[in-house]
């Protein structure tokens, strides 16, 4: 599938173009109809995976689990089922020593047709994935879907030992148009695609290090990161955190009160600021500060 | 309650927690032992100031106080809604916070969430969710997200949401089905310190939520799709 766009594939697609090819083995595939037991008194279609797909498969013919959410159903939100799919998969993870548990993750965080049972389920997803992170089985997410990783999800996401995003994915906590709705569109534009791409998209968060790795938007480029990310675990050592706490205090004493994204690469010592949202992945990987880097800073 | 009035009922006057803005931190003493206590106040909306000032404080408390108990006082009206903390990677700084109560369960420290006013998603996700288990009064409030807000998300009628929400334990806000579904373990009701005393009696650190949301009615089916991932 070179040359496809890994963000237009659905969740099956993206799983199926990640792993090595006919390895994956799906456990409570659609066939079991395992649905949301909540979202028909709403009127509301229920889907027979909620909405995620879980298994095992091969990558570089190492035994890895894997899920994939999917953004077309109900925006990849976390419900009951959904969540539990989750947590199923890292316990069993925990039982069964993978050699990493990967996450393609499309999420708008928890689904609010199911809201009080979708957050206690993004924090049983949350405690699991660093059960599983603490055994040393490598937690690696991908975020490569239209609809970007948020809320919850976008927590749980930066739990992992390694992220790797595109340059069109997005990952935060509350989407544009919640801020929008609480703060007016003085404080944040919706409408604005470059505003929003460049406070929240993949070349942000790499140059700002809070994803691990950039790619193009393409499923070779992001098999390619995932095979890389088996090798990749980040201690959660008291110094590991310390070091964690100092690194985000620093950039945030760096931004002060300001909210742009071209102010804040030119304070970490980005070149030619402006410049960066005309750049494909590959030039921007080159422009990220050492002093944003994990490994410059002693966290890997 | 306001927390004054909470940390007078657990500790008696003579505890050590200040306010600093939306912040609460300090130590006090509990049946003969220190308690380190780290929270946040006015509903505080959790930005990632706030995320990383508790971060710290969790820290301190690994890094001086081996085993110390951290009790997590919980009042937030949700994640804070600027887009300066959405640059700053606000999910980041909350993961972090996450990461640390992580750590200090994992170092033996007994971690009790309380929410003693009112605790909305995000910025209740990585606090008192991250405990050993979470507890709550009576009177406080727990939801994602008010029921017009989220029929304006959802696209559904707020009267279809409304009287779903008075009967349906996964709409409705309110810390008792937060109990029925597992998420809190207990109320604190009348007796306060016994209710601390019981919590950091409770060393099973495992998460038994969903089972607990299955044996009590409010959460039927996460605990069966678990077991059934672990036996496919």
């Amino acid at each position: 599938m070179n040359g496809a766009s890994f963000a237009e594939l659905s969740a099956r697609e993206r799983l199926a173009a990640l792993v090595d090819a006919g390895t994956f083995e799906e456990w409570l595939p659609p066939s079991a109809r395992v649905t949301s037991p909540h979202l028909a008194q709403l009127g509301v279609p229920a889907a027979f995976d909620d909405g995620v797909a879980i298994g095992r498969a091969a990558l570089a013919g190492r035994p890895v689990f894997i899920a994939a959410q999917e953004g077309e159903f109900m925006g990849g939100g976390v419900g009951e089922v959904h969540g539990a799919k989750l947590v199923g998969l890292l316990r069993r993870a925990l039982r069964d020593r993978p050699a990493a548990v990967l996450l393609l993750a499309e999420s708008g965080g928890v689904r609010l047709h199911e809201a009080n049972a979708g957050l206690i389920a993004v924090s049983e997803v949350m405690r699991a994935l660093l059960d599983v992170r603490a055994a040393g089985i490598a937690t690696v997410m991908l975020i490569g879907g239209a609809n970007g990783c948020f809320g919850g999800m976008g927590i749980v996401a930066r739990c992992a030992d390694t992220v790797v995003m595109s340059d069109i994915a997005r990952h935060a906590m509350s989407g544009p148009e919640v801020i929008e709705s609480a703060q007016g569109a003085g404080e944040f534009d919706a409408r604005d695609r470059a505003l929003v791409w460049r406070t929240t998209g993949g070349k942000h968060r790499w140059l700002t290090g809070d994803c691990d790795a950039l790619v193009e938007d393409d499923p070779a480029a992001f098999r390619a990161a995932a095979v890389a990310a088996l090798a990749v675990h980040r201690s959660m050592t008291l110094a590991a955190l310390q070091r964690e706490s100092a690194l985000l205090q620093w950039r945030t004493e760096l931004a002060g009160e300001g909210a742009d994204a071209f102010a804040l690469w030119t304070r970490l010592g980005v070149a030619d600021a402006r410049a960066v949202p005309d750049l494909d992945a590959d030039a921007v990987r080159a422009r990220r500060p050492a002093a944003v880097t994990p490994l410059a800073n002693g966290a890997a | 309650m306001d927390w004054h009035a909470v940390a007078t009922a657990l500790f008696g006057s003579d505890h050590a927690i200040v306010a600093d803005g939306d912040f609460l931190c300090g130590t006090a003493t509990f049946d003969g032992a220190a308690v380190a206590i780290v929270g946040t106040t006015n509903h505080a909306a959790v930005g990632v100031d706030l995320a990383l000032r508790q971060a710290r404080a969790v820290l301190a408390t690994v890094a001086d106080s081996p085993g110390r108990p951290l009790l997590l006082l919980v009042d937030t009206q949700g994640q804070k809604l600027r887009r300066r903390d959405e640059l700053l990677g606000i999910h980041r700084a909350m993961a972090h916070l996450g990461c640390c109560l992580d750590l200090a369960r994992r170092n033996g420290h007994p971690v009790i969430g309380l929410v003693y006013d009112q605790a909305l998603s995000g910025g209740f996700i990585t606090s008192g969710l991250m405990a050993d288990a979470c507890h709550a009064l009576p009177a406080a409030e727990i939801r994602v997200m008010r029921v017009p807000a989220m029929a304006r998300v959802t696209k559904l009628p707020e009267e279809l949401l409304e009287s779903l929400s008075r009967t349906n334990p996964v709409f409705a806000p309110g810390v008792a089905n937060y109990v029925a579904m597992g998420g809190v373990r207990s109320l604190w009701e009348g007796d306060l310190a016994a209710g601390l005393r019981a919590a950091l009696a409770d060393r099973d650190t495992a998460d038994r939520r969903a089972l607990e949301g299955a044996a009590r009615g409010g959460r039927r089916v996460a605990a069966d799709v678990i077991r059934r991932v672990l036996e496919a």
